[in-house]
């Protein structure tokens, strides 16, 4: 070959031909916005446009197949004199509260619990996963015949045990029918935090756990002062995704018991559903929607701040 | 092979349509081709998944190869729980697009005027031809001016008893309650022989409004003056009515209706755990459907042992409130020709009978013509069915079945009421709730 048909390195730089959308993405600014983009593009459709829509629909009279003209806070104001809006307020923050930290405790103690070595874990973590995986409205199909006033297979049991006499009226009594709500929803949310926490925890080095052991520390101490520091970040986290779902959850009330008995499980999305579309009323139903609004930001801003601290710490 | 432009295409294909509308037959014929709007015509009906599976089957296997022989529209029939219709209405609506014709329960169509087409022309010729319409059916398909939807069915509500089990406490049949009072004393018998009466008092469409309604306006209670704005549901009798509710409950019914749905009822009584229950024909035709599967107590048919009347009567009279169906074509379809031909054409009475027939009596007409047809002759027991219609009110009585009306009965305010009080709150304290609720309403 010879030595002039080399391309010295010059003229190979000035072979390549260099396009104007090129020149542009080696500007890393320019890079990380078409990154972004599709991203940006997915979150404005499916999330800010519905929301924009949502505000604007509440500040109206819309009702179905009528845009309504703007009646500012009106929608607002008339919830604060709904008493079915005023239930479902309580509701939804006791349905929150009360299911939060049952998850959180059972989802804790599971996720422990598989964090050891024992056989057949990965079959265990694949079944622990099922009341997720499993479609909510099925799911809870199946617990609506659970709590069947007449064919409930958990009365029949407790009945056959001796434990009860009379049967148990799971979702025709007011109280009950929320405790019920409540433990399909610990159900079907535990397997989550289990295996989210459980992530969480087999990020920790186990070696930190055999030093505070060789330091004397037992296992609840272990616990205290070394994992649950280092897990708390995925925690809040958990937490704050968890809280955003059941503030907001319908479909289990919804197959469960409708909002009944007598508002007894009314929470804020089935009684938003019931006026927007079961009336027609897209404007309230809008406005009880944006109502958990605050509420739920307010929750947000704080576990963001505490993550946020925790991290840095 | 010849080229054929886009606009050569269109040109004739519309051409052909128009000359096919207004040439008739002959026209086809010069064409050598079916019309273009034949061809392409397409509907699609939205409705719920009947109770009577057969009916379902007529639609499909008969219904839509007839309606494309007889009109040229491929006819589309999607079938979706009846609790779904309305969040797909409204996505249909907002969207501008969706099904041409949509069945609607209840006064739906009364929510959405706008989004409507006038259907008057079709009504009217229905209406006329078969008798006239019940006044159930009109309150809720025209809005006092016009027609906003062909009323289709009405779903017939009676009570359905255990005919052996009502011999055993002197009501040997025909002999049935006639009065609240007497009901419920037949129902305390029962219950304590461990056979209660059965009724949901729950969030469902169906079973828990089509009695607490009619049970109120027996007693004289009602939601509204006639003006429809003077809300009068805080009175003596609805007082009276909710006070004997609360005492009839403990002595007659199972108590777990309160948690019950529109099937809780039907799996109840097939399972023989109670003797009564408000309901339409599905219990009946279920338990003649399987014969060997649903069984008495002594080893007999259960359907043979199943008779229906209708509610009793209180101190202002005896009322029904009787499932109204019917069907809205929707306003953004483009066209509303084909749509109203097809309405014209099914709710005519030859096409109309073969739906009428499968229904066994579950559904009566929204024309009084269908109470006389030979489907009556067939079983007795259907007959309290016959003329339910004619004792139907709607929710809103007295005033006019409109949004209002509608939104009490979507927030289940009559329905509560009565659970408030079986629950424990004094009967005043209910009637008042109701009241002041049903007042925000019509505020």
């Amino acid at each position: 070959m010879a030595a002039s048909d080399i391309a010295t390195s010059d003229t190979y730089k000035s072979a390549v031909r260099r396009w104007p959308i090129t020149r542009l993405l080696e500007d890393e600014r320019w890079l990380a916005f078409v990154l972004l983009l599709p991203t940006m593009v997915l979150l404005g459709l499916f999330i800010a446009y519905p929301f924009v829509k949502g505000v604007e629909l509440s500040v109206t009279d819309a009702k179905v197949g009528v845009p309504g003209r703007f009646v500012g806070m009106q929608n607002f104001a008339a919830l604060l004199d709904d008493s079915i809006f005023r239930v479902a307020v309580w509701n939804t923050i006791v349905y929150t509260a009360v299911t939060t930290v049952f998850k959180l405790a059972l989802g804790l103690w599971l996720a422990l619990l598989l964090n050891r070595n024992f056989k057949g874990k990965a079959f265990t973590r694949a079944f622990i996963l099922l009341p997720f995986i499993i479609p909510t409205v099925l799911s809870t199909f199946a617990w609506k015949w659970m709590f069947d006033p007449t064919f409930s297979v958990i009365n029949w049991t407790l009945f056959r045990l001796g434990l009860i006499s009379t049967r148990i009226n799971w979702l025709g009594d007011p109280s009950l029918a929320l405790i019920s709500v409540i433990i399909v929803n610990i159900w079907r949310g535990v397997p989550f935090y289990a295996i989210s926490l459980l992530a969480g925890l087999q990020t920790i080095n186990p070696e930190l756990q055999d030093a505070a052991a060789i330091d004397g520390a037992r296992p609840w101490q272990r616990f205290w002062y070394v994992t649950w520091p280092l897990l708390l970040p995925v925690t809040m986290v958990v937490v704050l995704f968890s809280v955003i779902q059941t503030f907001a959850d319908f479909q289990l009330v919804y197959v469960l018991t409708g909002g009944g008995p007598a508002n007894a499980t009314q929470l804020f999305a089935t009684y938003a559903y019931q006026v927007g579309v079961g009336t027609g009323l897209l404007s309230q139903g809008a406005a009880i929607s944006l109502a958990m609004f605050p509420v739920l930001l307010v929750v947000v801003i704080v576990q963001l701040l505490y993550i946020r601290r925790v991290e840095t710490l | 092979m010849a080229r054929i432009s886009r606009r050569k295409l269109l040109k004739l294909s519309g051409g052909g349509a128009v000359v096919a509308r207004t040439g008739g037959i002959a026209s086809i014929l010069a064409l050598k081709q079916a019309p273009a709007f034949a061809q392409a015509t397409t509907l699609h009906w939205l409705r719920w998944n009947d109770f009577v599976p057969a009916s379902d089957t007529v639609l499909q296997k008969e219904i839509v190869p007839e309606c494309e022989k007889a009109l040229g529209v491929k006819l589309s029939i999607e079938m979706i729980n009846g609790n779904d219709i309305q969040a797909r209405t409204t996505s249909a609506i907002q969207s501008g697009s969706g099904p041409d014709i949509i069945c609607a329960l209840n006064n739906w169509p009364q929510l959405y005027p706008e989004s409507v087409a006038d259907v008057s022309d079709v009504a009217d010729e229905i209406g006329k031809a078969q008798g006239g319409f019940y006044e159930e059916s009109r309150v809720v398909a025209n809005d006092g001016k016009k027609w906003i939807a062909v009323p289709w069915c009405v779903l017939g509500a009676q009570l359905a008893y255990r005919k052996s089990w009502l011999a055993e406490i002197g009501y040997e049949a025909p002999k049935f309650a006639q009065t609240w009072e007497e009901y419920r004393e037949a129902g305390k018998k029962l219950k304590a022989k461990g056979r209660p009466f059965g009724q949901a008092v729950s969030h469902s469409f169906g079973d828990p409004p089509t009695y607490a309604y009619p049970y109120l306006w027996s007693w004289g209670g009602k939601e509204v003056e006639a003006d429809g704005k003077t809300v009068v549901l805080n009175s003596k009798a609805t007082v009276d009515s909710v006070n004997f509710a609360v005492g009839f409950w403990k002595d007659a019914y199972d108590e777990g209706g309160l948690a019950w749905d529109d099937s809780s009822n039907n799996r109840a009584f097939l399972a023989g755990t109670i003797s009564s229950t408000l309901n339409g024909a599905s219990i009946y035709l279920e338990a003649k459907r399987k014969p060997d599967v649903y069984l008495t107590e002594n080893g007999t048919p259960l359907w043979q042992d199943i008779l229906h009347a209708p509610l009793p009567k209180g101190a202002d009279g005896q009322f029904g409130y009787h499932l109204p169906m019917s069907n809205m074509l929707m306003k953004y379809v483009k066209d509303p020709k084909p749509g109203k031909e097809f309405l014209r054409w099914i709710t005519s009475k030859p096409v109309y009978q073969a739906w009428f027939d499968s229904q066994q009596g579950y559904s009566v007409g929204a024309t009084t013509i269908w109470e006389k047809d030979k489907l009556w002759d067939k079983d007795p027991v259907m007959l309290p069915f016959r003329t339910a219609a004619r004792a139907g009110r709607f929710p809103g009585y007295a005033g006019p079945a409109d949004r209002h009306a509608a939104e009490v009965l979507s927030k289940y305010i009559i329905v509560d009421m009565t659970a408030k009080a079986i629950q424990g709150m004094p009967a005043q304290d209910a009637a008042k709730w109701a009241h002041e609720e049903v007042t925000r309403i019509h505020a």
